[in-house]
């Protein structure tokens, strides 16, 4: 029951825009969406994406295989800075290169942005892939008188694809709904038509058409990666535990090896902080104010917590379910709670907007309504979390404590929650940080005169003072480490 | 006392896909019973029908007299009082040893509690270990704790699901032994599945040889071995010897001479005579009533396996010779039969 409930909340925005869109009739929706200004939105959004995937494939998986596999001088070191990137909000990258380099706004910047921004997500995947393949496979291929490159590419190389696939689809959809990165860059993509159109006129169905528009495009995106998965199996087979496999020696690739790190490292990490420290610097008086400051610090504290609790909470049943139930319901329930994963924050936003003005008018731009986008944005986040932390408890045990007399609640309460408190917990902090750095939804859905730290940078940044943004970044990047931090070391 | 009653237990995978196939066993209380057969031949189906974790299409499932599944009837798991060990023990990693094994204790007082747990420790030999933690044990130590655990609620019966097979074959013996001298103290009816041979015909009083979804025979050890039902059991149960032979008034007669056979099988004339590579001895060719020539030694250790290949017999045999190799590849012995016999119909 609890479970149904979640997902219906999770799909219910997704209903509503179909509705909203098609309230003056198909034919009307179909002129706004057959639009020469949507198809030209389509390209610059498409272009985008794909200029971006395609980057990060290089950086996520070249830094991959640089840190997992090679002998290269402090590779651990390297695996930590690789994956700071995700402690920096897209539109913070955005505005540090901006503010040093204004000529860059436009395709150039939204893709520097975004690349430098979410390169992790397909670097994390690739190296934990890299680390749970077989060297037994390579050791045989090159038995078999296939040389070290031949064997990287026939053997290695597909069995990352999955990994390599999934980290770009994340990639893919994070560059499709950005909406930071792109406005303050002023690139105009599918995001910022939709807010633009919704701010422009009280006709709510050409934003609702391009947000339909929009989340065909993510849905049809995760279902070419589903198809890429295709059929081979990934797993090892055959008994015995996998070993790792012996660092490649770099000879004399060692220093340009060690120049590539460090130069993306730099850009994606080192330069957008040094921007801040310089900004922070020139800062006088009358940009400092810091008693707008910890209000705003305290309020997005405030509403990512209440987020990150509402969408734990929902996320346990569907998590528990997801894990140890086979079977169409709990499938479709798993999807359905994914579904927020499809859809970009400006999306539900909107379709939260235009629900709550219709049908639940005293919470439009109220601070329950902005909880509740969080929760149906970031429920995939806390179930993923929830299921794998579920998974980890291995059924045998549910098994063991109901033959010595335990009820499935009783089953659930002391053993199969206990085990997976970490993880859940881990889960819970993971979507407190994406709750804090959230910027569209909470654009359109946050009371009046409520400021969060991202909506005050985004502001400022938008006004063209730096300096007066820069604390607002500095203090979100710094709220959010600690969180990204712990799951760091809960992960070793 | 706890006898476990299975009758015409039916369980598939959708039609066609039949795992238990009407399978009837019976196991006396306070013995341990054996499931052995191949993996793939329903042991762990069975195991999970009798504690409730499967529901089963047909058939009855009988402890003490009580029905636990049956028509219209299925009791869930924690209603059965059916204890289960599971492969590697499956410890709750987040509780004590102790916690562990008061698990099963509800609805005791703390200090009959505490005390059935200490019992219960001293009598897997880990008296003292309640404060550890379950990665602080060795593989060895955590199956007793699991044993342990599993008889704390004083269980009508115990099932034990491959409870050996993650331990080093040093240790497996010892355990093993443990094991089987707890149960006996504790006088539960336990079930123990296997896929090893061994260990069934080492550990149980009773041994259910599983094919098919079916009981092929059940029997105790030393008869399953000596006596069984069919050449397929023969051969899974140990390594065999098949000759043809015609039989009349208890005796076979056969390549390798004249067998008393053990069962007369009174209307079987002629089939295969079954021998065990150790009732076959190596001899002077001289003194023999059958000759061959060696094709193969395996040397064990404590025994080698020597390959003849007789004359008058299509396929060479294996002889079994305790301590070392009597004869090299190629040279010329004489082989004599000792014990008894079965005859069997030849498979078609």
């Amino acid at each position: 029951m609890p479970a149904t409930a979640a997902a219906l909340l999770a799909v219910l925005p997704l209903g509503y825009l179909a509705v909203r869109a098609l309230e003056r009739g198909p034919a009307y929706a179909w002129d706004v969406v057959a639009d020469a200004r949507t198809g030209e939105l389509l390209l610059r959004s498409l272009g985008l994406t794909a200029a971006v995937v395609a980057a990060c494939l290089v950086l996520g998986v070249s830094l991959a295989w640089l840190t997992v596999r090679t002998a290269l001088p402090g590779a651990r070191a390297w695996s930590v800075l690789a994956t700071l990137p995700l402690a920096v909000p897209s539109y913070v990258t955005a505005f540090a290169w901006l503010s040093a380099a204004p000529s860059l706004a436009g395709f150039t910047g939204s893709a520097l942005a975004l690349t430098l921004a979410s390169f992790p997500y397909v670097y994390l995947p690739v190296a934990a892939a890299l680390r749970g393949t077989d060297p037994g496979h390579e050791e045989v291929s090159r038995s078999l008188g296939r040389g070290p490159l031949r064997t990287f590419l026939s053997v290695t190389l597909p069995q990352l694809r999955p990994a390599a696939a999934g980290g770009g689809l994340l990639v893919a959809l994070y560059v499709l709904s950005d909406f930071g990165a792109v406005s303050l860059m002023r690139y105009d993509t599918f995001t910022r038509g939709i807010y633009t159109s919704y701010r422009a006129s009280f006709d709510r169905t050409p934003a609702a058409a391009l947000s339909a528009v929009l989340v065909l495009m993510t849905v049809a995106l995760v279902a070419a990666e589903t198809r890429t998965r295709g059929r081979a199996g990934y797993s090892r087979t055959g008994a015995g535990t996998a070993r790792r496999a012996a660092p490649a020696a770099l000879g004399r690739l060692r220093l340009p090896a060690l120049a590539w790190c460090s130069t993306v490292v730099a850009a994606a990490v080192g330069f957008p902080l040094a921007t801040l420290a310089y900004w922070l610097a020139v800062g006088s008086s009358a940009t400092w104010d810091p008693a707008a400051l910890t209000t705003t610090a305290l309020t997005t504290l405030g509403v990512a917590a209440a987020g990150a609790a509402l969408t734990t909470l929902l996320a346990l049943p569907v998590g528990v379910i997801a894990a140890r139930h086979r079977g169409r319901l709990a499938h479709l329930l798993e999807q359905a709670a994914y579904a927020g994963h499809a859809v970009p924050g400006i999306t539900v936003a909107l379709a939260l907007v235009f629900f709550a003005v219709r049908y639940a008018r005293p919470l439009y731009q109220e601070t329950p309504l902005l909880i509740c986008a969080y929760a149906v944005l970031f429920l995939p986040v806390a179930v993923a979390a929830t299921r794998a932390a579920v998974l980890q408890a291995p059924p045998v045990l549910d098994d063991v404590a109901r033959s010595l007399g335990r009820t499935p609640l009783g089953v659930l309460r002391e053993v199969t929650v206990p085990l997976a408190a970490p993880g859940i917990a881990a889960g819970a902090a993971l979507t407190f940080v994406v709750c804090m750095k959230e910027l569209p939804a909470t654009l359109l859905l946050r009371p009046t005169g409520m400021d969060t730290l991202a909506t005050r940078l985004w502001t400022e940044t938008g006004s063209g003072s730096f300096a007066a943004a820069a604390p607002y970044a500095a203090v979100l990047i710094l709220v959010a480490a600690v969180p990204s931090y712990l799951l760091g070391r809960h992960r070793t | 006392m706890n006898d476990l009653q299975v009758s015409g237990v039916v369980t598939s995978y959708g039609p066609g896909a039949t795992v238990l196939d009407g399978l009837d066993l019976t196991v006396r209380g306070g013995h341990l019973a054996a499931v052995l057969g191949p993996s793939g031949c329903g042991k762990t189906t069975l195991l999970r029908v009798i504690a409730g974790f499967l529901r089963a299409e047909a058939g009855s499932v009988t402890v003490a007299g009580r029905t636990l599944a049956g028509p219209g009837v299925h009791l869930p798991p924690e209603r059965r009082r059916i204890s289960i060990v599971p492969q590697e023990g499956a410890l709750f990693p987040h509780l004590s040893v102790a916690r562990n094994v008061a698990f099963g204790l509800t609805g005791t007082e703390r200090g009959a509690r505490a005390r059935r747990v200490d019992e219960m420790l001293d009598l897997v030999g880990l008296g003292g270990y309640g404060h550890r933690m379950p990665h602080e044990l060795s593989g060895g130590q955590q199956q007793r704790v699991a044993l342990a655990r599993a008889l704390a609620p004083d269980p009508q019966l115990v099932l034990l699901d491959e409870p050996f097979s993650a331990l080093d074959s040093a240790l497996r013996g010892a355990v093993r032994a443990d094991v089987r001298a707890v149960l006996r103290a504790g006088g539960a009816t336990a079930v123990l599945v296997t896929h090893d041979q061994q260990e069934a015909l080492s550990t149980a009083d009773v041994v259910a040889v599983l094919r098919d979804g079916r009981v092929a025979q059940c029997a105790v050890p030393e008869e399953l071995y000596q006596r069984p039902a069919d050449p397929w059991v023969a051969s899974f149960v140990g390594d065999a010897v098949f000759v043809p032979g015609t039989a009349d008034k208890g005796v076979a007669t056969t390549a390798l001479g004249r067998v008393p056979l053990a069962a007369a099988q009174r209307d079987l004339r002629e089939g295969l005579v079954l021998l065990r590579p150790e009732q076959l001895r190596l001899t002077d060719p001289d003194q023999a009533d059958a000759r061959g020539t060696v094709t193969g030694v395996c040397f064990y250790g404590h025994d080698a396996m020597v390959t003849v290949a007789v004359d008058g017999l299509d396929a060479p045999i294996g002889i079994r010779t305790p301590g070392g190799v009597p004869a090299g590849l190629g040279e010329r012995v004489g082989v004599r039969v000792s014990g008894e016999a079965t005859l069997h119909t030849a498979p078609a």
